[in-house]
């Protein structure tokens, strides 16, 4: 029986409506990220493990009469459940025009620690995680031959580094898995934006050991909403992690291994 | 087992002004149509039939839902020639539908103005054609339709049995069942040709006193409305009345009957294909490109002439330019159409004009007809007169038009006037509730409730004016 779709207002020719999907919307990026795009006027369904989070970040956006945040609680460890809830989220929104996956952990062990479960988690969320919801969400895309998908990386992913093997390895995984989308889509019509965030001020930074000039994660969010406002296809959030990354890509193996960094 | 498969579509309305992706499945009997009800129950989508897409608002899409392409659908049952019954399954056009019957002397007793509709999206938005004030919309010439209900059985409706589904489904938007057979009457004619009386009108009274005058002595009337020009001029435009020839007027029937000779033109002047007119045509389309062309109109029609014309070449206006709608650039276009009693019509639509052009946003078409009140449930029919007016969207007018129609809507409330749901895309839940009646409502949702339990059929419509906590 179908479900009843929220009481998003309508779309009509004179008052258009773009329509949302934020992955690991209750904290950090993702919540930062969406009440960006309220303010652009978007309808937002926001996906997430932690309800109460997700309930009052809902009704800090949907102040006033006008709903413009709805969300859903959901684990991403539960792959099984996404097409399901993909389809319900679609129909409740009327249509998909942008996608983002934000979620993401980052546990990081101590110097000389191996955890494979720990880094198990990592992989599952930060990777298996976005296949499991971009792969129907791309498929969906590819035949309406419209969309955005944004997935959240990491300058992480550009070295391996001694500090945390397991996130270094998911954060790769998804800017390839992201270029890979890319190259796939492209070719119709949909474009595939890929954040490749340095520090940002957000739960997950407590994680990190060393923390080089952050930004809010308010300031990020700005950065994300421009570059899909101008349908960019990769960026660097803020912007001189690209410099700097540029050289840290290019620092001979032979004096990496060598860096504490 | 159906499944949702790589169908998701982005589908569009005719203005190209709304987009909504859609899981597409296109039917090609009742038992499919069946499968499509099972598969939305087990997934919680919600349905819309789409037939040609003709629709300038959000009636024929589904955004997130499945849409069913009734365009398989379109075989011509059968066609009697004696007694001009011909039963049709509703993904046939008008266009097949006069093309089958002409030849052999009928002609469809009412027709859109363009041809490629189908006869399912007529029946959905009951339409009308510029005989309206004579023979009522579509829905008063279908003998006996048949449909699959959400609720799984099979209905056979005519004026006598289930007389309450017949019309509430003919003009119910296509959410109460959907129609797998329809059988209708066709009109007798006796020639080919029409005889149009063109003559040019000055002002707005002298434009509706002309429809109202001189409607009964014709078959068909329609008004051509400049709704670019104010002042003196408010108003001004052109009639095109018609009447049937009858039998031995016109010397040669057989000739002017056949199809070759009912066919548009495909090229100006034997040599330049329309097909790339509307290129042309978007230079023009903006306020002073408009008003001067209009200007232009206005001048050459000022002679009365009666000339014949061919049925096709009098009803289908809109198909002489293919795809004219996209010279209205990347905001596409909506139409704002409202039905005003005879009474009220001049100072509600002389207030509308004044303000649009006030405003700056003047409408670039205005067509204007003559109606007569009819007996189906959700009708937009009044005794009065109709105005469509069709406005250019862009990023920068968006706004603003919205806000002028929202005033709009109030004059034409306030004027006793009814709205069209396959023409406005704007209404609000208020507005229809106020035109319509909370007794018509509550009783289409009732007759809903009857039909579809689970609520399976829901179009971006139903859900934008009798959604949940809606009208």
């Amino acid at each position: 029986m179908p479900v009843k779709r929220p009481n998003f207002p309508s779309a009509t020719p004179l008052k258009p409506r773009c329509r949302a999907l934020i992955v690991g919307a209750s904290s950090g990026l993702g919540a930062a990220l969406a009440k960006r795009l309220a303010r652009q006027g978007y309808d937002l369904a926001l996906v997430a493990r932690r309800e109460g989070l997700l309930a009052s970040l809902c009704d800090e956006i949907n102040q006033g009469d006008s709903v413009r945040a709805q969300y859903y609680v959901h684990d991403v460890g539960d792959y099984q459940l996404v097409p399901d809830l993909l389809r319900r989220i679609t129909s409740d929104l009327g249509g998909l025009d942008l996608a983002i996956y934000a979620a993401g952990v980052n546990v990081a062990p101590l110097v000389d620690e191996y955890n494979t479960e720990s880094d198990r988690q990592m992989l599952e969320i930060n990777l298996m995680g976005a296949f499991a919801w971009l792969n129907p969400i791309a498929a969906m895309f590819q035949s309406a031959k419209a969309g955005q998908i944004v997935g959240l990386s990491s300058v992480a992913g550009e070295r391996g580094r001694v500090g945390n093997p397991g996130y270094n390895a998911s954060k790769a995984g998804l800017t390839s898995y992201l270029e890979s989308l890319r190259n796939r889509l492209t070719r119709h019509g949909v474009n595939v934006l890929t954040v490749k965030a340095g520090f940002v001020q957000t739960d997950m930074l407590k994680a990190a050991q060393k923390v080089m000039f952050p930004i809010t994660a308010e300031q990020a969010a700005e950065d994300i909403w421009k570059a899909i406002r101008t349908r960019r296809q990769e960026i660097y959030t803020p912007w001189f992690w690209r410099w700097i990354m540029l050289i840290v890509r290019n620092i001979p193996s032979i004096l990496f291994r060598r860096m504490s960094f | 087992m159906l499944n949702l498969g790589k169908k998701f579509v982005t589908l569009e309305n005719f203005g190209h002004s709304m987009q909504a992706p859609a899981y597409v499945f296109k039917p090609t009997g009742a038992d499919e149509i069946i499968q499509v009800f099972e598969l939305a129950n087990k997934t919680g989508l919600t349905i819309t039939a789409r037939g040609a897409g003709r629709s300038y608002n959000d009636a024929a899409l589904n955004g997130g839902g499945i849409v069913l392409d009734m365009s398989a659908l379109n075989h011509i049952s059968s066609w009697d020639p004696q007694t001009g019954r011909i039963t049709v399954e509703p993904g046939v056009t008008i266009e097949q539908l006069w093309q089958q019957v002409e030849p052999d002397g009928w002609w469809p007793p009412v027709v859109s103005g363009t041809m490629y509709t189908t006869l399912g999206g007529c029946l959905a938005a009951n339409v009308h054609g510029k005989n309206n004030f004579k023979v009522g919309p579509i829905g008063e010439h279908v003998i006996e339709f048949t449909a699959v209900l959400p609720n799984g059985s099979k209905l056979v409706a005519s004026p006598r049995s289930n007389a309450d589904l017949f019309h509430a489904m003919i003009g119910g938007l296509g959410m109460l069942g959907i129609f797998t057979s329809i059988t209708l009457q066709m009109h007798r004619v006796y020639s080919g040709l029409l005889e149009v009386d063109a003559r040019p009108s000055h002002s707005l009274h002298e434009h509706l006193t002309d429809l109202l005058d001189n409607a009964p002595n014709y078959d068909y009337i329609v008004g051509w409305l400049d709704a670019t020009a104010g002042g003196r001029g408010l108003g001004r435009g052109q009639i095109h009345a018609a009447r049937y020839l009858n039998a031995g007027e016109d010397p040669n029937p057989q000739k002017t009957l056949q199809l070759k000779n009912q066919a548009l033109p495909s090229r100006i002047l034997g040599v330049f294909p329309k097909s790339i007119l509307h290129y042309f045509m978007s230079p023009f389309v903006n306020n002073f490109g408009t008003w001067a062309v209009n200007t232009g109109k206005y001048m050459v029609s000022l002679p009365r002439h009666t000339f014949r014309e061919s049925h096709a070449a009098f009803h289908f206006l809109l198909d002489y330019i293919p795809n004219w709608e996209l010279a209205y650039g990347r905001g596409g276009l909506i139409e704002y159409q409202s039905f005003v009693p005879k009474e009220t019509a001049e100072s509600a639509w002389a207030e509308m004009i004044r303000l649009s052009l006030k405003r700056g946003l003047p409408s670039y078409l205005g067509v204007t007809k003559r109606h007569r009140p009819d007996q189906f449930l959700l009708s937009h029919a009044v005794d009065g007169f109709s105005l469509a007016m069709d406005f250019k969207v862009t990023n920068g007018t968006r706004a603003a038009l919205s806000a002028m129609l929202e005033e709009f809507d109030q004059m034409v409330l306030g004027a006793g006037g009814r709205f069209y749901f396959a023409k406005n895309s704007e209404t609000t839940p208020e507005t229809a509730l106020r035109f319509l009646g909370e007794e018509t409502v509550a009783r289409f949702k009732s007759l809903k409730k009857r039909c579809d339990p689970n609520g399976l059929l829901e179009s971006d419509l139903y859900q934008r004016v009798f959604g949940a906590g809606k009208a």
